[in-house]
């Protein structure tokens, strides 16, 4: 969970005072595995990008001449059931992947911080709605609100991305509410309030940036969370509809030939399982270099 | 008396949102776009079909009238019927509601049985080899989604191995060797992320413990090692692991829609995928409505677990 070094706590052998923010950095470069995490997600982003670049077989070209087979030069991982080529469905699902991602965390951010920071600087009865009905939406099980809602859309990307967002929107609500009701009783506050300073420039220009922290690392996690529930809702049937390239629809796909053509169920759930692995250490050494609890 | 005013309080907390998540419930029908008649039976069915189930979704009416109706019947425990089985929805649920607890409980069990005891050992054995397996393969759990580790789990053990069934249900009260057969693979597949997420908190927690004042004054008096951890810090670090149980099972429910469709697990998240599938609304509603209930239960029930646990919220 915590991988800070032992050094970084020690009082004795610590640097002079450095900017908090220049601390972090330096803590995150020091992690060697956040860097490992950094790196995995830096290259699924640049593949998924580049995805035109990186492979020129189109990845929902069928050849019925070459079904099934196993890596060669002309497919370096090989085709599927309709002799498609696995490495373009797999460039081509992480753009899928983390596009469907990267707006997911975006929604739940641009709805859940607006929400939680409202709730939190309003209180009473305001902050009271509010967080009722994001308790009773945490009250579901991620996926399954997810399915419920991409139920009610119909199935595709779309859908899929706008209920992932609204699955993850409570959370970063209330996180933002918590660390606003944290900084509102806090001097500086206090003393801006005094000063005469309006309500919403105190909140944007004083209370948000405190925030920012607990965000990141909150994204991160819910980047992860947000890969695997595509995929899993692919998988499912309801997400991403074929052909288009999705690592769930390919891993759900390939469950009927495993027993003779392993490289199509290994390929996607490699790659899924290594995107989500580098969210994940990138999530667990933003906390470790962000975190304010955890620095002392 | 403080403790029944604090688990009065969760109840009565409980009420409003139980009202709001029933409206989450009753918007998946409603909020359908265009004519939910139409999503459910087609555009070609026959006219006495659709007035039929328009009347019998309460249609005609005005919205919150709907809603009323709706909320009323769920209450008495009518959670409507079945469009495609022709059943009442709370017997399909009552059918397959005991297959997807075993499957949920018997994949905590072997979260638990795995994540305590490597979280203990990682913790205690900071910074070396056997800390860092473990929490590799912790965070390999977190991260390998069930729906891959399912797979390669019936590659190796089903139809490589062949030592056990690749996918398939059998009732604990038919042949309990049997269902136990067809148990592992699913449990083990589920339960595997929560053993990862568990092993970390538990490491973290008790790491947390192991460096407080207390800890020190045990060893100082000359408790063995393993006193200091099992009697003491393990004892304080579990109250805290405790509490994530809750989300926990709700991340287990979740999960075991996509467990049960990799084994063939004959449950309520099958049912609900059928549901969408076969756009039966009123069957998604009531598998939604209900998980959505077992988790508010549970969660209060874990809030009565802390206080038992926490002699804080009982003495002061």
């Amino acid at each position: 969970m915590s991988s800070s070094t032992p050094a970084s706590a020690s009082p004795e052998r610590r640097p002079a005072p450095e900017p908090p923010r220049h601390r972090a950095l330096g803590r995150l470069k020091r992690s060697r595995l956040a860097l490992i995490g950094l790196a995995i997600v830096g290259l699924t982003a640049l593949v998924g990008l580049l995805a035109p670049l990186v492979v020129t077989a189109d990845p929902v070209a069928m050849d019925f001449g070459a079904l099934l087979e196993g890596p060669s030069r002309a497919h370096p991982l090989g085709t599927d059931q309709f002799g498609r080529d696995v490495l373009a469905r797999l460039v081509w699902g992480a753009r899928l992947s983390v596009t469907i991602g990267a707006v997911a965390v975006a929604l739940a951010l641009v709805v859940g911080v607006p929400i939680g920071a409202l709730s939190g600087y309003a209180g009473g009865a305001i902050d009271n709605v509010l967080m009722r009905c994001m308790d009773a939406l945490l009250a579901f099980p991620a996926l399954l609100l997810a399915l419920g809602l991409v139920a009610i859309m119909g199935p595709g990307s779309t859908s899929t991305t706008l209920a992932i967002g609204v699955v993850y929107t409570p959370g970063v609500a209330r996180l933002t509410r918590g660390v606003v009701l944290a900084e509102r009783p806090q001097e500086y506050v206090q003393a801006a309030h005094a000063l005469g300073q309006r309500d919403r420039w105190v909140l944007l220009r004083h209370i948000m940036p405190n925030c920012v922290s607990a965000l990141v690392v909150q994204a991160s996690v819910n980047f992860a969370n947000a890969m695997v529930i595509e995929a899993g809702l692919s998988f499912l049937g309801i997400g991403t509809p074929p052909p288009t390239a999705s690592w769930g629809l390919m891993l759900n796909e390939a469950r009927a030939f495993m027993s003779s053509a392993l490289h199509v169920a290994i390929v996607p759930g490699v790659a899924i399982s290594l995107a989500v692995l580098g969210w994940n250490l990138l999530g667990d050494g933003l906390r470790d270099a962000l975190d304010p609890r955890l620095t002392e | 008396m403080r403790v029944t005013s604090y688990l009065g309080g969760r109840l009565l907390g409980a009420i409003p949102m139980l009202f709001l998540m029933s409206l989450v419930v009753f918007a998946i029908v409603y909020l359908i776009p265009g004519d939910p008649v139409d999503a459910m039976l087609g555009q070609d069915a026959e006219r006495s079909a659709r007035e039929a189930l328009r009347r019998e979704l309460g249609l005609d009416q005005p919205l919150w009238r709907q809603y009323v109706g709706w909320l009323g019947r769920v209450a008495q425990g009518d959670l409507g019927r079945s469009i495609r089985a022709q059943q009442p929805v709370r017997d399909l649920i009552v059918e397959k509601l005991p297959a997807t607890l075993l499957l949920t409980t018997s994949a905590a069990l072997i979260a638990l049985l795995i994540a305590f005891p490597a979280g203990i050992i990682a913790a205690v054995k900071r910074n070396t080899i056997v800390d860092l397996l473990a929490m590799v393969g912790a965070l390999l759990g977190v991260s390998i989604p069930s729906f891959w580790s399912g797979i390669m789990l019936i590659m190796v053990f089903a139809l490589t191995l062949g030592w056990l069934p690749a996918m398939g249900y059998v009732r604990p009260t038919t042949d309990p060797m049997a269902a136990l057969r067809y148990l592992i693979l699913p449990a083990l597949t589920l339960g595997s992320v929560m053993a990862g997420s568990v092993t970390r908190q538990v490491r973290a927690q008790l790491l947390q413990e192991l460096g407080r004042d207390y800890v020190r004054t045990a060893r100082s008096k000359g408790l063995r090692e393993f006193g200091v951890v099992v009697r003491h810090a393990v004892r304080n670090s579990l109250i805290p692991a405790v509490t994530v149980l809750g989300v926990q099972f709700s991340v287990l429910l979740g999960g075991a829609v996509i467990t049960e469709q990799i084994f063939a697990w004959p449950g309520v998240g099958q049912l609900a995928v059928n549901a969408i599938v076969n756009r039966d609304y009123p069957v998604l509603q009531g598998v939604i409505l209900t998980i959505a209930l077992l988790v508010t239960l549970v969660n209060l029930a874990v809030d009565a677990l802390y206080v038992v646990l926490d002699p804080r919220l009982r003495l002061s």
